[in-house]
């Protein structure tokens, strides 16, 4: 479990404060989600969890380890345990697939090179891109790029998966896709997945722990089922800002339930 | 402010130079992109080495042959003229610039867009250091492959104004008596003590504009652009103090 204590964050020489006493906790084997509108903190949040960012004040811990006062090789070592898939995919230009998702695999592991073959090819096929070993990204659409991304992060059996909207360019179909990926992963493998989404087909599909970031603080924390019937007035401007998830709320209220395309 | 803002980057270049000097992660992949970093920053620069010094020897010894005729000066003059300027000048800084801006835009624009597309913020999160992983071959493989390029140049430049020679303005004999005259092989081991120092500086400064970049393509471009300035400068000011402390 990842939890997060008191965490402020500032930018411009500590002028402007963007991060406001975070306090969360991410479950191990859970898809956790982050939600809120462009501008709120909610990349800066993952990117602190991460330690790309470092916080002024608070704690991040990964299992009760504090990821704030690590040295470089505890963070190293720490970060080993981490797999993430960037907005942008953030696949090496110059590598094939294959070699994308050896990367990992070739510098952290003492497999052999066929051994690093056969578990980039499982990860490969377990994101559906068998066939496509020897292309470059450029030679791949968004949502595959986005899949190549997810076979490279799960390539070293990470503990931890975080992903910054990962749904962000993609057409609604490929990330129902991109969706029902991250749910069997998370579920088959027990990790603890971190998403960063303002993408409410994820909020209602695959949000099994929500955290709602307003203006930098916490705002709301559930799931997919109580985000429905909550009276937070912030979370539902945001949720609802659309007649079609209305329509949804309004569905639901009436029949119970709601069908979602990814399968549980 | 501007003095504040210099030292603040000269801080933050000193900085990624000494985490790029970690011991790499894995041998056989720093090998393998310093072999590659080797064949693409300076294999591949050979052409424009060849064409650029076969030129540059060519209207050395053309323009000091028009220029500077006098009778009491030898006639092995221009031969011995042309290897000064080639050995001392041309084959190591004048070249070392105009491979700056072939070489250092090519590093700084490739770092800058893996930074800006999120590329080294994955070798980050993956536990690599990213500056050793990505610096630190470049700097190697140029500061190994530089001299090598100098002493083609050199070559190059030399063959060229031997060339010019067969037009008839000089006679090639004379010529070749010219470069052999009053040589000092320290030349040549200045010249390649000033391009490992330029190798150093052109791959150390453009990797810093690239690593640093912020933003999208424009500031991708920009920091390309700022990596050759500032390279080019500093490799005017190193010519001028290396020379004092090694020629005076």
């Amino acid at each position: 479990m990842i939890e997060v204590k008191h965490l402020d964050k500032y930018f411009d020489d500590g002028t402007r404060q963007v991060l406001f006493d975070i306090n969360a906790k991410f479950y191990d084997g859970k898809v956790n989600l982050i939600i809120g509108q462009s501008g709120s903190g909610k990349t800066v949040l993952v990117k602190s969890l991460v330690g790309l960012f470092k916080p002024e004040n608070g704690e991040i811990l990964y299992d009760g380890r504090d990821l704030t006062k690590m040295n470089r090789s505890q963070l190293k070592e720490t970060r080993k345990e981490i797999g993430m898939l960037f907005q942008g995919a953030a696949l090496f230009d110059s590598e094939t697939v294959m070699d994308n998702v050896k990367f990992p695999l070739m510098m952290f592991s003492n497999m052999s090179d066929k051994e690093q073959r056969e578990r980039a090819q499982f990860c490969i096929d377990k994101v559906n891109l068998t066939g496509s070993e020897n292309k470059y990204p450029a030679e791949l659409s968004g949502g595959m790029q986005k899949r190549a991304a997810i076979a490279r992060a799960i390539a070293l059996n990470p503990k931890y998966l975080f992903c910054d909207e990962p749904n962000s360019g993609l057409d609604p179909k490929t990330s129902i896709v991109i969706d029902q990926l991250l749910w069997d992963i998370t579920h088959e493998f027990g990790i603890t997945t971190i998403i960063n989404t303002h993408d409410m087909n994820s909020v209602m599909g695959i949000g099994e722990n929500i955290i709602f970031i307003n203006h930098g603080h916490v705002g709301w924390v559930g799931n997919k089922d109580e985000i429905y019937d909550q009276d937070n007035d912030d979370l539902n401007n945001f949720v609802y800002a659309t007649d079609l998830f209305r329509d949804v709320r309004k569905y639901r209220r009436e029949h119970g339930y709601v069908k979602t395309k990814v399968n549980y | 402010m501007g003095l504040l803002k210099m030292l603040d980057k000269f801080g933050d270049y000193c900085m990624l130079m000494w985490r790029s000097l970690a011991i790499p992660e894995r041998w056989k992949e720093f090998f393998r992109r310093y072999l590659n970093e080797i064949y693409k920053l300076g294999i591949d620069s050979i052409p424009l080495i060849l064409l650029v010094s076969l030129f540059i020897g060519c209207l050395c010894t053309l323009l000091i042959k028009l220029n500077v005729s006098n009778p009491l000066l030898p006639r092995y003059s221009v031969g011995f003229t042309t290897r000064q300027i080639i050995v001392l000048e041309f084959a190591s800084t004048i070249l070392c610039l105009i491979l700056s801006g072939k070489i250092g835009s090519n590093i700084a624009s490739e770092i800058g867009t893996m930074r800006v597309t999120e590329q080294i913020d994955a070798l980050d999160i993956m536990g690599v250091n990213s500056a050793c992983y990505l610096v630190m071959p470049k700097v190697l493989a140029l500061v190994t492959v530089m001299p090598i390029l100098v002493i083609i140049a050199m070559f190059t430049s030399l063959f060229g104004g031997y060339a010019i020679c067969f037009t008839g303005l000089v006679d090639p004999d004379t010529y070749i008596f010219g470069i052999q005259t009053d040589f000092q092989q320290f030349d040549v081991w200045f010249a390649l003590i000033k391009s490992v120092v330029y190798g150093f500086l052109i791959s150390s400064i453009a990797s810093y504009y690239g690593y640093t970049v912020k933003g999208g393509s424009v500031e991708v471009g920009k920091a390309s652009t700022d990596a050759v300035v500032t390279t080019n400068v500093l490799i005017l000011v190193f010519d001028v103090i290396m020379t004092t402390i090694f020629l005076m």
